[in-house]
């Protein structure tokens, strides 16, 4: 039986009539057209479909939509609401961090969340931080190069106090994730 | 891949939700999901009804417990990782929790989930033995611990009664200047352990006073070994840790499958125990 769910999505909050047994990622994508998350495996292996949820990198083919409810969800759209790119998605176009682009949202996630917590990784550190994300084109070498330039710039921008993407305004926030997007706005 | 239809249920509290799974048929609790969810959509496990713990209070929390810890069952791996107590306490921990899963796993799966699971191949319980943890159940019938040397019985089956949650885990403190290690041979897609080895060291004088090894992935569920007693006495020379590791799978039927015949990991048992000893008794002060 169906239930009507109330998700907060890339700060929205959207009412979504789920069943419980409904995967979150079936749900960004079918329900509310959010189709820059990826299904690669269907298995919990790839991390193709990582969303980040409270901050927190999650494979949403492992997640039933009603377990998040009410938790803010962060997908791939929300890093760069007024279409400015946020610097990870600017380091990884940067830095040939992608060829068919089919792993580099949920690769990008994960990356985002990662940093949030260690801001000046080693290569390692980052290797060790994308075991979960498959990449069958790229042999990883370009994106942990992204990854560590984004840390570069999202590290300068900190320092400068500047927030780390768009929309641009006079928040302080050191969080990784964009200033929020004014109710209502957007998809 | 979904699973079939169930009811779901948010539980907001410990009563409501031991209420929820006393007596009542087809009912699994899910935490994180990330056991739960995957055999779920294979449709291996058919749940009429699924009782949410992951927001219960109760289950949440690492807390310091005299010179051990507790842990809520609720804890998930990340929260292992970012809690300073366990690292400075418990630093093998620190060390078994960075090599399970991937991070999005970590960011879901709970100890108790883990526990409550009981993967053979899971790396969270030879550390439970290793550390002599205890864990705590709970059910409308009442309370009662269960040392984790007697929780695991078999290949996903423990001690836990169909009424019964897993509340919190007390690690209780290690001898002192004791050195610990994980040590774990993995298999590389899924980051499961083929063999994992706990152990536990510690010297006065240059003399082994206490010593304890565990393993996983090698049988139907994690086991002490006996023989790593017989270290007690001895000064941690090569042969006497070469024998103890020759040994450890001694009278267990050493699981064969796809990632590693038995043969292999007949082998690979005495590696990767040599190995974790080896790294124990040079941290032990
Ligand atoms: C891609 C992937 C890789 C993984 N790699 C590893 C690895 O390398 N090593 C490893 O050890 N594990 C690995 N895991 C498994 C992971 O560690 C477990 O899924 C997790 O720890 C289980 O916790 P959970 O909260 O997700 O449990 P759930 O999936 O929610 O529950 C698992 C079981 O425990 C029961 N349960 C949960 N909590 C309680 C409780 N408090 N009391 C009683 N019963 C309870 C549930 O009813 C269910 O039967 C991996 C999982 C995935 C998806
Ligand atoms: S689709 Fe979710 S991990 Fe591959
Ligand atoms: S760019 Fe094609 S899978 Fe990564």
């Amino acid at each position: 039986m169906k239930r009507s769910v109330i998700l907060n999505v890339n700060r929205i909050a959207r009412t979504v009539e789920v069943e419980p047994r409904s995967l979150l990622v079936h749900v960004l994508r079918d329900d509310l057209n959010l189709t820059g998350t990826h299904i690669g495996c269907d298995t919990s292996q790839c991390g193709a479909c990582t969303v980040l949820i409270d901050g927190q990198a999650v494979k949403s083919c492992t997640q039933l939509a009603v377990q998040v409810e009410g938790m803010d969800i962060t997908t791939i759209e929300g890093l760069a609401p007024s279409g400015a790119l946020h610097p990870m998605q600017n380091a990884f176009w940067e830095k040939h961090g992608l060829q068919c682009g089919f792993c580099t949202p949920g690769m990008i996630m994960t990356a985002v969340d990662f940093l949030g917590s260690n801001p000046d990784p080693t290569d390692d550190e980052i290797r060790h931080a994308i075991e979960g994300n498959y990449c069958r084109c790229t042999g990883y070498q370009n994106i942990v190069l992204a990854i560590r330039t984004a840390a570069e710039v999202m590290r300068a921008q900190s320092a400068a106090g500047q927030p780390t993407s768009e929309p641009a305004g006079e928040s302080t926030q050191r969080s990784p994730l964009p200033a929020a997007e004014p109710a209502g706005a957007g998809v | 891949m979904i699973p079939t239809s169930f009811e779901y249920v948010r539980a907001g509290s410990m009563r409501e939700a031991l209420a929820a799974i006393a007596g009542a048929e087809g009912v699994k609790v899910i935490a994180g999901g990330h056991s739960l969810l995957p055999v779920m959509k294979f449709r291996l496990a058919q749940p009429a009804r699924l009782i949410d713990i992951s927001r219960i209070a109760e289950l949440k929390g690492i807390t310091p417990r005299g010179k051990g810890a507790r842990i809520g069952a609720g804890v998930t791996y990340r929260e292992i990782l970012e809690s300073e107590i366990l690292q400075e306490r418990f630093p093998i921990l620190h060390e078994v929790t960075h090599t399970i899963g991937d991070l999005q796993v970590r960011n879901r799966g709970t100890i108790g989930g883990s526990l409550a699971h009981a993967d053979p191949a899971s790396d969270m319980p030879s550390v439970m033995l290793a550390l002599d943890a205890t864990i705590n159940l709970r059910s409308k019938r009442g309370k009662r611990a269960v040392r984790a040397r007697e929780f695991f019985k078999g290949a996903f089956v423990t001690e836990l009664a169909e009424d019964e949650l897993i509340t919190d885990i007390i690690v209780p403190s290690l001898p002192p200047g004791a050195g610990t290690s994980y040590t774990s041979f993995e298999q590389a897609a899924s980051g499961y352990a083929i063999v994992g080895a706990s152990a536990v060291i510690a010297r006065k004088r240059g003399t082994i006073s206490h010593a304890v090894l565990a393993l996983n992935g090698v049988g139907e569920m994690a086991f002490l070994v006996p023989g790593a007693d017989s270290l007690v006495g001895a000064r941690g020379e090569a042969a006497e840790l070469d024998r103890v590791a020759g040994g450890a799978a001694d009278g267990i039927e050493i699981t064969g499958d796809i990632h590693a015949p038995a043969d292999y990991r007949r082998h690979l048992t005495a590696v990767i125990a040599r190995r974790a000893l080896d790294t124990a008794l040079q941290r032990a002060r």
